[in-house]
C-alpha cells in the first residue's frame, strides 16, 4: 500500500433485502486508495451482491455507498466513474476485441479515433495486439479475459470491480493471472475490489481481504491476520486448512488458557475475551504449526500414534491418533524426510507445537 | 468366418438403410407433394389458355404473363405498351405489407421484451396469453375488426365518450385500416422469433455496456438489437411475406380503393369470373418477387457481416 490513505469506496451500513430475503446484513467498510481488497467467501455470503452494488447494477436497500467523498448509491451504473470485469467476461460478441476496448472511451466522449488509439493501447498493456482485429469466440478463455481487463481499465475508472474473474481458468493459467493483475494493480495504481470464493487466491493478491459469510462480514484484515489469527470458527475453517476441536477451558492466566481436549490432552492455548473457565469453546490449530518427535517436548507434548501418511507433493499429511483422543493433521513440508520427523503409519510418537499456535475461536 | 461376419454386418447396413429411407418419408412427401409440386401445378398453369367459366384448357399461351405485363389497347389489337394496373397493385401490397411489418415491430419488440423480462416461470402464460386471440379463425378476427373500427364502432364510441374527438375517425376503407388489420393478423409471428432471441439474450451486455457509460438507448441500440437481429429479421419475414399476399384485411378492411396482390389472385378463382392462368401467373411473378427481395436481403446481410468481421 503507498502512503495515500484516503479513503476509496465507504460502505455505510449497507443492507440489501430480496422480499424476505435479506442478502446483506448492515455492511459496513472502507476501502482505500490504491488498495488491493478482496471480498471473499463461499457463494451465496453476498460478496458479489455487495459488488454490484457499488457498481450500480443492484439498488441499495437500506444506507450508503460513498466513492472518494461522493454519495453514489442512487446514480445509475453509466453515471458511475467505476469499471466492472464481469465473471463470464460479457465482451461484446459483434465487436471486434478493438471496439469492445474502445467502447468505453467512446461512451465518455472520445472521438471514435482516439477512443481506438487508446484502446489499442490498452490492448499492447495486455500484449494481445495482434488480436485487435478479431471477435471475442475466435480468443481463448484467458485472452478473453485479458480483454475483459483491458476494456474496464481503458477509460481509466476510480476503482476496478472484478466479479470472480480468473474463476473459469485452468489452474495454471489462473496462477499467472493471479500475478499479472496484482502487477497491473500496481502500474495503474487504481483501487482493485476483487470478489473470489477462493481463499488462495485472496491471501496470494490482497492487501486486505474482508471474509464475509450468510450476508455477514466475518472478519477484516491483512492476508496474514486472517490466516494467523483467525477471528471466529467460520474464518478459520474457510481459510487454508486447520485443525478444529472443540476443548473445554480449565484455567486462564496472562493471556493464556489451558484447554482440555479429552482424553486427559492439554495444551496452550491464545485466551480470547469473554471466555471463562470452564466454558466448552472451539480451537483452531493450523497443520504446519504442528511437528512430531519420537520423545516429548519440555511441555505441550501430546502422545499418540500414525494413523496415515498423505503425500501432497511438496508436504505430507499425516494424520495421527491421540490415545482415547481426537485426531490430528500433521502436516510436514517434504524436505523433512530426511530428519526424521515422518514417521510410518502406526508408530507412536508425539505432537508437538510451538506456543501460540493454538487460538480459540468464537463461535 | 470371416465372409459370414461380412455379410451379417452388410445385411445390418441394408436393414439400416431401409429403415432410413422409410423414416425419411414424411420429409419426402412434405418437399414433393406440399412444396415442390404445387408450385410446378401453378408454374404450368401459368402457361395454360383460360377457360370461360373456370378451370383451363390444355394448349400452351404466353396470354396470361402478356395480360398482366401488356397494355394492348381497347381491343386487344395493339402493341405492347407496358400495364401499369398490376404493377401499381404490386406496388402497393408490397408497401402495405411494408407498413404492416413495421407497425407489428413497433409494438411486437417490446412485447417481446417484456415477456423476455418476466421471472422464468410466468413467461410460458405471457407467450400463452399473446396466442389466445391465433385460436379465433382469422375470417372471424378480420371481420370482428371491421366492426370494431367502423365510423359508429366501438372504438369510435370510446374515443369519443372520452373526449378525445368530436367526430368519428374514419378508419375504415383505408390504407391505414388494412395495416391494422395486416398487424393484427400476423404480430404473434413477429413476437415469437424477437422472444425467443431476447430470452437467449445475455443481460450481463447490457450491463457491460451500462457499466461503460452507455445510456439505455445507446445499449439497445449498439448491444441488445445487434444480438437479437436474427430473431428480428425472422419476425420481419414471417410477417412480411404473409402480409404481401393477404386478401381478407384489404378485402373486408380496406374496400375496392385499397385492393391488394392477394385481392387480385383470389378473384381469378372464384366463381365464373375468374381466369385461372391470370391469377397463377400472377401468383408466379408474386412469389418470385418474394424470392428476389429475400436474396437481396440475403446478400447484403453477408455483405455487412464481411465488412464487420
Amino acid at each position: 500500500m503507498t502512503t495515500s490513505q484516503a479513503v476509496a469506496i465507504d460502505v455505510r451500513n449497507a443492507v440489501k433485502r430480496y422480499g424476505d430475503f435479506t442478502a446483506l446484513k448492515k455492511i459496513s467498510l472502507s476501502i482505500k486508495d490504491n488498495e488491493f481488497f478482496t471480498l471473499l467467501g463461499p457463494s451465496g455470503c453476498g460478496k458479489t451482491t455487495l459488488l454490484r452494488m457499488i457498481a450500480g447494477f443492484e439498488d441499495v436497500t437500506e444506507g450508503e455507498i460513498f466513492l472518494y467523498g461522493e454519495e453514489i448509491e442512487d446514480l445509475p451504473p453509466n453515471k458511475r466513474p467505476v469499471n466492472t470485469v464481469f465473471q463470464n467476461y460479457a465482451l461484446f460478441p459483434h465487436m471486434t476485441i478493438l471496439d469492445n476496448v474502445a467502447f468505453g472511451l467512446e461512451m465518455r466522449g472520445a472521438s471514435k479515433s482516439d477512443a481506438r488509439t487508446q484502446a489499442g493501447e490498452m490492448l499492447e498493456l495486455v500484449q494481445l495486439s495482434q488480436f485487435s482485429t478479431r471477435k471475442p469466440s475466435q480468443l481463448s478463455g484467458g485472452q478473453q479475459q485479458r480483454v475483459a481487463l483491458a476494456r474496464a481499465l481503458a477509460p481509466q475508472p476510480k476503482v476496478l470491480l472484478l466479479d470472480e474473474p480468473l474463476s473459469a481458468l485452468d489452474l495454471k493459467l489462473r496462477k499467472a493471472m493471479q500475478l499479472e493483475l496484482k502487477h497491473l494493480q500496481r502500474e495503474t495504481g487504481i483501487t482493485f475490489i476483487f470478489v473470489t470464493h477462493d481463499q488462495e487466491e485472496a491471501l496470494t493478491m490482497s492487501d486486505r481481504i474482508a471474509v464475509m459469510s450468510a450476508g455477514e462480514m466475518q472478519q477484516l484484515g491483512a492476508p496474514t491476520d486472517i490466516y494467523e489469527r483467525p477471528h471466529n470458527m467460520f474464518v478459520a475453517d474457510f481459510i487454508g486448512e486447520t485443525n478444529l476441536l472443540e476443548v473445554s477451558v480449565d484455567g486462564i492466566a496472562e493471556g493464556r488458557a489451558v484447554c482440555h481436549l479429552g482424553g486427559g490432552h492439554e495444551l496452550t492455548c491464545n485466551a480470547l475475551d469473554g471466555i471463562n473457565v470452564g466454558s466448552k469453546v472451539h480451537m483452531s490449530i493450523r497443520p504446519e504449526r504442528l511437528f512430531m518427535s519420537g520423545e516429548p517436548e519440555k511441555d505441550g507434548s501430546l502422545h499418540g500414534r500414525v494413523k496415515e501418511n498423505i503425500f501432497v507433493g511438496t508436504d505430507i499429511s499425516t494424520i495421527v491418533e491421540l490415545d482415547d483422543g481426537p485426531d490430528f493433521v500433521v502436516r510436514t513440508s517434504n524436505s523433512d524426510r530426511g530428519n526424521k520427523r515422518i514417521f510410518e503409519p502406526g508408530t507412536e510418537m508425539f505432537v508437538n507445537m510451538e506456543l501460540g499456535a493454538a487460538r480459540l475461536l468464537v463461535d | 468366418m470371416a465372409a459370414g461376419a461380412a455379410s451379417g454386418g452388410s445385411a445390418t447396413t441394408d436393414t439400416y438403410k431401409e429403415a432410413r429411407t422409410w423414416l425419411l418419408m414424411p420429409a419426402w412427401v412434405v418437399l414433393l407433394f406440399l412444396s415442390l409440386a404445387p408450385v410446378a401445378m401453378m408454374l404450368i398453369y401459368s402457361f395454360l389458355t383460360k377457360e370461360f367459366r373456370g378451370g383451363v384448357i390444355w394448349e400452351f399461351s404466353f396470354a396470361a404473363y402478356d395480360q398482366f405485363f401488356c397494355d394492348r389497347g381497347l381491343f386487344g389489337d395493339e402493341g405492347c405498351t407496358f400495364e401499369w394496373t398490376y404493377m401499381t397493385i404490386f406496388w402497393r401490397s408490397i408497401w402495405q405489407a411494408g407498413a404492416a411489418t413495421l407497425l407489428s415491430l413497433a409494438i411486437g419488440f417490446p412485447t417481446a421484451y417484456f415477456i423476455a423480462t418476466r421471472p422464468e416461470n410466468v413467461r410460458p402464460l405471457w407467450v400463452f396469453l399473446i396466442t389466445i386471440p391465433y385460436w379465433v379463425n382469422l375470417l372471424i378476427r378480420t371481420v370482428s375488426m371491421k366492426f370494431l373500427l367502423r365510423d359508429k364502432g366501438p372504438l369510435n364510441d370510446f374515443l369519443m365518450s372520452i373526449g378525445l374527438i368530436d367526430s368519428p375517425l374514419h378508419i375504415i376503407n383505408t390504407n391505414f385500416a388494412v395495416q391494422l388489420g395486416l398487424f393484427y393478423s400476423y404480430l404473434p409471428f413477429m413476437v415469437l422469433p424477437i422472444y425467443a432471441a431476447v430470452e437467449r439474450y445475455n443481460f450481463s451486455l447490457s450491463e457491460a455496456a451500462a457499466d461503460l457509460y452507455a445510456s439505455k438507448f445507446t445499449t439497445l441500440w449498439r448491444i441488445l438489437l445487434p444480438a437479437v437481429k436474427p430473431g428480428v429479421i425472422a419476425g420481419c419475414i414471417l410477417v412480411f411475406v404473409p402480409s404481401l399476399g393477404s386478401f381478407l384485411a384489404p378485402d373486408l378492411l380496406g374496400g375496392a380503393k385499397n385492393f391488394m396482390i392477394g385481392s387480385l389472385i383470389e378473384e381469378q378463382f372464384k366463381g365464373n369470373a375468374g381466369n385461372w392462368p391470370f391469377g397463377a401467373a400472377a401468383s408466379m411473378i408474386l412469389l418470385s418477387l418474394v424470392l428476389v427481395i429475400l436474396l437481396i436481403f440475403a446478400r447484403q446481410q453477408a455483405k455487412a457481416e464481411k465488412a464487420e468481421g
